[in-house]
């Protein structure tokens, strides 16, 4: 058989050598780099007298604990400014590129990797981050890595890993308005479950996948890994191609050609054989909300927090009774009776340009009423052009807030954060207990569902506006 | 990397499916540039009731005498037992540091997230997966013996229990060399310089824009 899924490809493609029990030494294109998970890593690196493998593969900037304010004053946390201060020494004192912290490039690891070419169709791409997943929304193999695994790389450009299972998620049809790859994602989750992925590198295919734009298929990818899949990847298509076009680290010329026609073959040929596939309909999906304390717990905006009740696993049951008291939520309330505290909208899931469109269009001209509405854009280049395009003006008259590029409340290492009790609509993609700040309670919905909370006060369904 | 032979070891259960790195240890203990010292705010937010920061003098702070780890009983667990899915979320091997910090070694549980799993490995912590029932007669037990341990045997693969059951379990071939010899991964690696090497350069031939 000569078949192969898109994932058999990029993975023979890059395996160094193999043993007898299937662990394999892969070969790692692209490392992203950030604060907080690589300090341990260059510590480990200079302790054992090793060196980076290869210098040019490694892209760092500061995100996670980065103000989203006055960053003229630097960073007032003493413990934040010191993780940031080492990524900036480790990364002089070893030669590695990073976009530092007021540099127009800075941003979300995720947002910047492809916004400057960095990440590439074909690559593989790691990162010591689970939402490294992002990145194969170009056809790329990436998953995150732990802390250990971050040092392995930057000592030997290699991995030892064993080959996961192909899962194909096929979403065919059209999506309704106001239906985004946010609620394909959440529909995806709620289908599989957070561990229904586990084991798998999920590849996302059908017309409803083809027909996203780039931003959309990163925000699915990005997703994968609330699935429980290390790895989402989506075929290389014309979409994919005309992204790349004069990025910064893209190839040029003669050897933009070559790349292309490289790049063309990143798809499963027909007829090859997946270990799973889950098919859903396009148009049956609707805005998605999450109600509880895992992406799994999910409805349609229309349907209202389920009851523990009706449930016969004893564990989910239990799960759900916990999640709904830690949510202060009771059963059979319909999700648009469900008044909102705060919103966020930001993290790697949705800070992009499109999201920050889509958000914007359904603020303008209207006043938030929610206690706090935060606006974090994914990169200042994100921001630079959300600002050419006038939406700062649209969300700042609206009642929004317009910050700086960073992680910011998706986990709220900085100072933007929940307090106990406040619920947020939050276009993030973790909706853990204490996720968002201790206590506080985090719906998962689209940019435009969280824009129209934010001015509602309460979950609306988007698609019925 | 410490070495993981046998262990006969005091387990601690912790009832919950689902629960996530951030539940282990809370982003703001992140921002530490150490590997130690994460030990005292593992399970932060549910072992204390009031809101820690890192810095803080855990010894003066509220305890919640409702969660597991603040049991008399289980103070000195090395082996944890957990439900579905344990260690789902966010990639920070933070979470393997706090659980060895605190004195385990040895994670039992129906299903593990991938990343943890693969992190605990490199941190001398041993994942174990069990069938679902087993897990649950296990939570029994222990819920019905104070001072219940479980020999865990990584040479045989085996898991006993006081009353002589034994069962069995998977562990990867490349993994459990490690774990016995404790060998680090990167020094491996660095044995096969030659073979990266070369792929590298075929690698960078046939794709000249990487
Ligand atoms: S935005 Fe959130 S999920 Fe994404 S990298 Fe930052 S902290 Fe992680």
């Amino acid at each position: 058989m000569n078949t192969q899924t898109l994932y058999d490809k990029l993975w023979n493609d890059h395996v160094v050598r193999q043993e007898n029990d299937g662990t394999a030494l892969i070969y790692i294109d692209r490392h992203l780099v950030h604060e907080v998970t690589s300090p341990q890593a260059f510590e480990g690196l200079k302790l054992a007298g090793r060196k980076l493998w290869r210098t040019e593969s490694i892209l760092a900037v500061a995100d996670h604990n980065v103000p989203t304010t006055g960053r003229a004053q630097g960073i007032t946390d003493p413990i934040a400014r010191l993780q940031v201060e080492t990524l900036d020494s480790n990364c002089a004192e070893f030669g590695v590129n990073e976009f530092k912290m007021n540099d127009l490039r800075q941003g979300i690891v995720h947002v910047v990797g492809p916004e400057q070419g960095s990440t590439l169709p074909g690559m593989t791409v790691v990162c010591g981050d689970s939402h490294t997943s992002t990145h194969g929304a170009f056809a790329a193999l990436a998953f995150g890595i732990g802390t250990s695994e971050v040092e392995h790389v930057m000592a030997t450009q290699c991995l030892l890993m064993k080959k996961n299972r192909a899962m194909q998620v096929l979403v065919d049809g059209v999506l309704g308005t106001g239906v985004t790859a946010k609620d394909v994602a959440l529909a995806v989750i709620g289908k599989i479950g957070t561990a229904g992925g586990t084991g798998f590198a999920i590849e996302f295919a059908g017309s409803a996948i083809r027909g996203l734009s780039m931003e959309g298929r990163m925000t699915l990818c990005n997703m994968a890994i609330e699935a429980g899949a290390r790895a989402g990847m989506i075929a290389v298509d014309d979409t994919t191609v005309n992204y790349f076009k004069g990025r910064p680290f893209a190839p040029q010329g003669e050897t933009w050609d070559k790349a292309v026609d490289y790049w063309r073959t990143l798809h499963s040929d027909a007829g090859a054989v997946f270990d799973a596939v889950v098919t859903l309909n396009a148009a049956e999906i609707k805005p998605q909300v999450t109600w509880g304390t895992s992406p799994e717990m999910v409805v349609a905006v229309d349907g209202c927090v389920p009851d523990p009740a009706t449930m016969t696993d004893p564990v989910k049951r239990e799960g759900a009774e916990r999640a709904l008291q830690y949510m202060g939520l009771v059963a059979n309330t319909p999700i648009t009776d469900i008044a909102v505290d705060k919103v966020f909208i930001g993290s790697c899931t949705n800070a992009r340009i499109e999201d920050m469109r889509a958000a914007a269009a359904v603020a303008l001209g209207k006043k938030v009423t929610v206690k706090q509405a935060l606006v974090v854009p994914g990169s200042g280049l994100v921001k630079a052009q959300a600002e050419l395009e006038g939406l700062d003006k649209i969300f700042i008259e609206a009642g929004f807030e317009w910050r700086d590029p960073g992680c910011s409340m998706c986990l709220a290492m900085n100072d933007d954060r929940l307090s106990p009790g406040e619920r947020c609509a939050s276009t993030s993609n973790r909706n853990f207990e204490g996720r968002q700040g201790q206590g506080g309670r985090t719906h998962l919905v689209s940019p435009q569902m969280a824009a129209a909370a934010a001015i509602a006060g309460h979950f609306v369904d988007i698609s019925k506006q | 990397m410490d070495k993981f032979i046998k262990l006969d070891g005091l387990v601690m259960p912790l009832d919950r499916a689902n629960v996530d790195t951030d539940a282990i240890i809370p982003k703001q203990f992140l921002k530490s540039i150490k590997r130690s010292g994460f030990g005292p705010n593992a399970f932060d937010e549910w072992r204390y009731l009031d809101h820690g920061e890192p810095g803080m003098d855990n010894s003066s702070r509220l305890i919640n005498k409702d969660f597991v780890i603040n049991f008399r009983r289980y103070q000195a667990a090395s082996v944890l037992l957990a439900r579905e899915n344990f260690g789902c979320g966010s990639s920070r091997e933070h979470a393997p540091w706090a659980l060895e910090d605190c004195g385990f070694r040895v994670i039992i549980a129906p299903s593990f997230a991938d990343i943890f799993f693969n992190n605990c490995f490199k941190n001398g912590l041993l994942p174990i997966r069990l069938p679902a029932e087993q897990v649950d007669d296990l939570f029994r037990a222990v819920d019905t013996h104070i001072g219940y341990k479980l020999l865990v045997d990584l040479e045989g693969q085996t898991i006993s229990t006081p009353d002589g059951v034994v069962y069995p379990f998977e562990v990867d071939a490349f993994r459990k060399h490690c774990l016995l010899n404790g060998l680090d991964d990167i020094g491996l690696t660095l044995q096969h310089v030659d073979a990266i090497s070369a792929y590298e350069a075929k690698h960078r031939a046939a794709q000249p824009w990487l």
